[in-house]
């Protein structure tokens, strides 16, 4: 409204806002940039000074990341378990959360209960007696003249993502669920559909837009995740994530320097998230609103 | 009748796997923690020996759990205040002020959120080197000649570095959301405060805080237990706990407890001690922060 009454004249204080302002968005983007800029640096660059631009545009560091460090496998797991995580995740979250929200059953409330408690329970509070669950489950499973497989099984760890991630993804479906009118479903129950069409059908594609906030949330945090996978990927020499095997690298890299390679990793684990990310944005920052609170 | 049989297979089917999963996965693995803490118990030899709170009287002479409570609790502190108030300052001046370029920022602010930890503190360790960093050698400019600051190896130092990583890493979703939040807030009432005289720091404090204060409430209480396992990721990435324990925090020092250590018992009466913390000091915020609901 009114624009001509808002161009104000020049003043200090709006001065002092966009100094404060473009000084926090510099504080951001030179580390990221600075990441990008020393992935195609040789390694003898890295003792100089740190804001010298690269001698050239050293591609090799990629090939030694993706092939020497493993990243390239690396990448392939974390891709399968941030797949199958969300997989899994969908096809537990949403018939849970739509019947939780919409049907009236016996233990509703105990559960709807238990789910919200289940907000306050970090993963991490709790990795400990899943990891030695599984130990003692490949306990059972070798007198049982079964191969171990809980340890270092990526389906595993994706299982325990989509597990772990349930209070949160239910309590932000739900929290659409119920802004809907009961009206849809007696609609699609009158024309003769069953409780599940209606629900695949009429009530799912409704929540479109739930249900995308839900993905990119948690493909943010079962990619990014690095503690479940550590612990539970156990083996050394065994399959690790990306995030993991980078964390490896940057540990190793105190001993013997391969400043780039690491640096070639870290573009590798940050790229995908940054494509996303520029790509949906606004979803992102918007769909936040709806859950108010961060897993 | 039948149909109500079928309703019932119907939500059967929907409620139960994920419950099944939700309790295998979690609610049991968290009775495990309460029971285990009760147990001495060295790893794998799976020779357990119920000694009470035996391990929970070793933890409370532990100098390295009692450092580890006390880093953790500084940190809490020092990054709840700065986030919190920055957050919502910055969130304040992108709603209010016709700032060109409001959208740039809000995009740029919120990168650090999508990126995770171990890149962070790989960024922070760039930064941080004492020789070849970033932050020593902008310094240099003002201080030549001058020994390096050891942002990372220097006992008194570290946590604080360990804090700016935190901060950076959670201010702008923090600030994203408040801005969602303020913008639902009236402009009207904001025109007829300034034609009252009130200034804009007297609309921040009585009108945005007042009204978004529901908000407010909401990510404080779940920060702080974010912000306890989010020690525990820089921590582990950025400095295992070093130099000599200054940046341990609690959930670092239960995992080692657990792994290097392999004294699963012990570590569990730790993990007794986060949970109890961590809901304590919720239900803490949670109560000093109620205010009487403010509608319009």
């Amino acid at each position: 409204m009114n624009e001509m009454k808002k161009k104000k004249p020049f003043s200090l204080y709006r001065l002092f806002i966009y100094v404060v302002l473009i000084a926090l968005a510099v504080s951001i983007i030179v580390p990221v940039a600075w990441v990008f800029m020393a992935s195609i640096k040789q390694n003898n660059e890295f003792y100089g000074n740190p804001w010298a631009l690269p001698a050239g545009f050293y591609f090799q560091n990629f090939v030694d990341a993706w092939t020497k460090a493993r990243m390239g496998e690396y990448m392939l797991n974390s891709v399968i378990v941030t797949a199958l995580a969300l997989l899994f995740l969908l096809v537990l979250a949403l018939p849970a959360a739509y019947v939780l929200s919409r049907f009236k059953f016996v233990g509703r409330k105990i559960l709807n209960v238990a789910y919200m408690a289940g907000l306050f329970i970090n993963v991490n509070y709790i990795i400990v007696p899943i990891f030695l669950m599984f130990v003692d489950g490949n306990k059972v499973l070798k007198s049982l003249g079964l191969p171990p497989f809980l340890l270092n099984n990526l389906v595993v760890l994706a299982l325990v993502y989509a597990a772990t991630a349930l209070p949160f993804t239910i309590y932000l479906l739900s929290g659409y669920f119920v802004t809907l009118p009961k009206d849809f479903e007696e609609a699609a129950y009158m024309d003769g559909a069953g409780y599940h069409r209606t629900m695949i059908q009429i009530i799912f594609p409704m929540a479109k837009p739930s249900i995308i906030t839900v993905i990119l949330f948690n493909f943010l945090s079962f990619w990014n995740e690095y503690i479940i996978a550590m612990t539970l990927l156990s083996d050394p020499n065994g399959g690790k994530t990306l995030p993991v095997g980078l964390m490896n690298l940057m540990k190793a890299q105190n001993a013997a320097a391969q400043y780039g390679q690491m640096y070639a990793g870290l573009v590798m684990v940050m790229l995908p998230t940054l494509i996303l990310y520029i790509c949906v944005q606004k979803k992102l920052t918007q769909g936040m609103t709806l859950g108010g609170l961060k897993g | 009748m039948k149909k109500g049989r079928r309703r019932s297979g119907f939500v059967a089917a929907c409620i139960i796997p994920a419950t099944v999963l939700f309790v295998i996965f979690m609610i049991i693995p968290t009775f495990n923690v309460f029971r285990m803490s009760l147990y001495k118990w060295g790893g794998y030899s799976n020779k357990k020996k119920f000694v009470g709170l035996e391990n929970f009287e070793k933890l409370m002479r532990d100098t390295k759990f009692l450092q580890s409570f006390q880093n953790t609790v500084l940190l809490i502190v020092i990054v709840t205040v700065i986030t919190m108030s920055l957050a919502l300052i910055f969130a304040a001046i992108l709603t209010r002020e016709k700032i060109k370029g409001q959208n740039f920022f809000r995009i740029i602010f919120y990168i650090p959120n999508i990126l995770s930890v171990v890149i962070i503190s790989a960024i922070f360790s760039a930064i941080y080197d004492a020789n070849n960093g970033m932050l020593n050698s902008l310094l240099s400019i003002f201080r030549k000649g001058a020994d390096p600051i050891y942002w990372l190896g220097d006992q008194k130092i570290v946590i604080f570095s360990l804090a700016g990583a935190m901060v950076w890493q959670a201010i702008g979703y923090y600030m994203v959301m408040y801005m969602a939040s303020m913008s639902s807030v009236s402009v009207s009432l904001y025109e007829s405060s300034a034609l009252d005289g009130a200034t804009k720091f007297q609309q921040f404090f009585q009108i945005t805080l007042p009204l978004i204060w529901t908000n407010i409430r909401t990510t404080l209480t779940f920060f702080v237990i974010s912000s306890i396992n989010l020690s525990f990721l820089f921590v582990k990435a950025m400095t295992s706990g070093g130099p000599d324990g200054s940046t341990e925090v609690f959930l670092s020092y239960m995992y080692k407890q657990a792994y290097t250590n392999s004294s699963y018992g012990y570590g569990m009466a730790i993990g007794v001690v986060i949970f109890l913390f961590s809901f304590g000091l919720s239900g803490l915020v949670n109560l000093v922060t109620k205010r009487e609901p403010i509608d319009i």
